[in-house]
């Protein structure tokens, strides 16, 4: 009768002990920041590895994005008379909302992947192990260029994603469906504030670039290192990182833009 | 000589109090109270054992009786209960992590799976340790690195990536770089598993060749029993948790203590069962069940 109780709590007692590994490991990163100044070209291949190779699939699914918001908001705007407001209403979502959001997810699925693979990998053949035995912190040579590359990569791949975006509605709302040019661009201009709008969808960028590369490298860290705990920590990673950028893009919205 | 489980076994000879007296006096390694847990497992229980400066000092037993952990225990990449490590004068358990690093930049691992860098060449993975720790010119790196490469027979291998050696050869790279510091003591991780008869031969004579020329402590770890006794100069056996023999390769071969004996000679069945503990197997046939 006990047995789902004990259960329950063992459960409850183990996610407390993995959150609090997981802290650890994020004031460790953030302790070897220093890191990355001495040793630059570390980051420059973590920013290619996260930023560069995840482009495509960033400005693909950006352009789809647009293209979509474009037709779904002429069909809603056009009843209402005000399909000149398209670029507006392409560009906000964007910007607020579904280029940092969309990206982040982008980013968990391929990158935040990919990290976790990595590290665990790199823990199963006692590569990690073997760092420490050559007196070299794993943490800062390792995790650190990785964890601040995908923070500063994140908001890069949200504007082109945004951009992209963008154009794609252009191509959609005037190139099909006539929406004058001049409105498209010029309502845009006006409406889109450069701190309201902007600067919040770059703080959300940021915040969801430091939680999934955390997510991302504390699964591969903390691995059971055999192939079937690199498979499940890699899926955890996707999973926690998809869940927490959904919650935490509900509590940012709801500071930045609820009066 | 040795010293089975039995201290009256009439093996103790002076030999075997000389051997003990010249490896506590002279000890680069002394473990005294070891005692590790994990979960509710006792891995060791109050285990003394001391590797002598300048010899091959092989600790041998089954599998997961901790051969390994023992070597994690040493470097410091885990901590004990109970017990001290003192290696080279200075407590391992009591180091903090910058000392530790420091004491572990003058040891050398050499792990199972050899652990090299896979996105490295050969080359750069032994230039690895020289370039994180000295400020050497790149000319006096490659010089180095060379030589390292030729002591262990792969200085033409330089430019390839982990993914294309052999385990042997592998392994013998991943020697190269736990000298490229020239480091006090090796410490060698099952280094014959899965190795073909040319390569354990490459690696045994490695071994040996590298501990006398280099002047360095070396501390293998290894259940082949044959080519860890052929090299060593001191053999510990260790089982459940604590050290039920000792002594030199010659002395364990004598040894008549029925556990050294099982294991030494490879028997099936002896103090080390070659049953899992289980129920009574007719018992266990007429249960109701799937499993």
């Amino acid at each position: 009768m006990l047995d789902p109780l004990v259960r329950l709590g063992r459960g409850v007692l183990d996610a407390l002990e993995r959150l609090g590994r997981g802290h650890l490991l994020l004031l460790a990163i953030l302790l070897g920041l220093g890191e990355v100044l001495r040793r630059p070209r570390l980051l420059w291949e973590q920013l290619f590895n996260i930023g560069v190779l995840s482009l495509l699939i960033v400005g693909v699914s950006g352009l789809f994005v647009g293209m979509v918001l474009a037709l779904q908001g002429y069909y809603v705007l056009s009843q209402f008379g005000a399909a000149e407001s398209l670029g507006v209403m392409v560009a906000a979502s964007l910007v607020r909302e579904l280029g940092p959001v969309v990206t982040a997810l982008l980013v968990a699925g391929r990158a935040g992947s990919a990290l976790t693979a990595e590290i665990g990998l790199m823990k199963a053949t006692e590569q990690l192990s073997g760092l420490e035995m050559m007196a070299v912190d794993p943490v800062r040579r390792i995790l650190v260029p990785r964890f601040v590359g995908g923070v500063l990569a994140m908001p890069l791949l949200a504007a082109i994603f945004s951009a992209v975006g963008v154009l794609g509605g252009y191509f959609v709302g005037v190139g099909l469906l006539g929406v004058d040019e001049g409105a498209y661009w010029s309502q845009m201009q006006a409406k889109i504030d450069f701190d309201e709008d902007l600067v919040n969808g770059v703080i959300k960028s940021l915040a969801f670039g430091v939680v999934v590369t955390w997510i991302a490298l504390f699964q591969g860290y903390d691995t059971v290192p055999t192939s079937e705990g690199v498979s499940r920590s890699t899926t955890r990673a996707v999973v926690h990182a998809a869940l927490v950028v959904l919650g935490l893009d509900f509590v940012l919205t709801a500071l930045m833009f609820g009066d | 000589m040795g010293q089975g489980l039995e201290p009256d076994d009439g093996l103790a000879t002076r030999d075997a109090v000389s051997d003990r007296v010249a490896a506590v006096s002279d000890a680069l390694v002394e473990i005294r109270g070891l005692s590790f847990r994990r979960g509710e497992r006792v891995i060791f229980e109050n285990l003394d054992l001391d590797i002598r400066r300048g010899a091959v000092t092989a600790v041998m037993g089954p599998s997961g009786t901790g051969k390994t952990t023992l070597l994690k225990l040493i470097t410091g990449q885990l901590h004990p209960d109970a017990g001290t490590i003192l290696v080279d004068g200075r407590d391992v358990t009591r180091l903090d992590t910058a000392e530790l690093y420091r004491l572990r930049r003058r040891m050398g691992m050499l792990f199972q799976s050899g652990a090299l860098l896979t996105d490295l060449s050969v080359f750069d993975n032994v230039a690895y340790p020289l370039r994180e720790h000295t400020n050497l010119s790149a000319s006096m790196v490659r010089k180095l690195v060379l030589l390292k490469l030729e002591a262990v027979g792969l200085r033409g291998a330089r430019d390839l990536m982990p993914s294309q050696l052999s385990g042997g050869m592998a392994r013998r790279v991943a020697l190269a770089r736990a000298i490229a510091l020239d480091p006090m003591m090796i410490l060698y991780d099952e280094p014959f598993t899965g190795q073909d008869p040319i390569s354990m031969g490459m690696l045994m004579a490695l071994i040996r060749q590298l501990n006398d020329a280099s002047g360095l402590t070396s501390i293998l770890v290894s259940h082949d029993v044959r080519e860890t006794a052929s090299i060593a100069d001191y053999l510990y056996v260790i089982f459940e948790g604590r050290v039920v023999a000792q002594g030199t390769p010659d002395a364990l071969a004598a040894d008549r203590s029925e556990w050294v004996r099982q294991f030494m000679d490879g028997l099936p069945d002896g103090p080390v069962h070659f049953h899992y503990p289980a129920p009574d197997l007719a018992d266990d046939l007429l249960l109701r069940g799937d499993r």
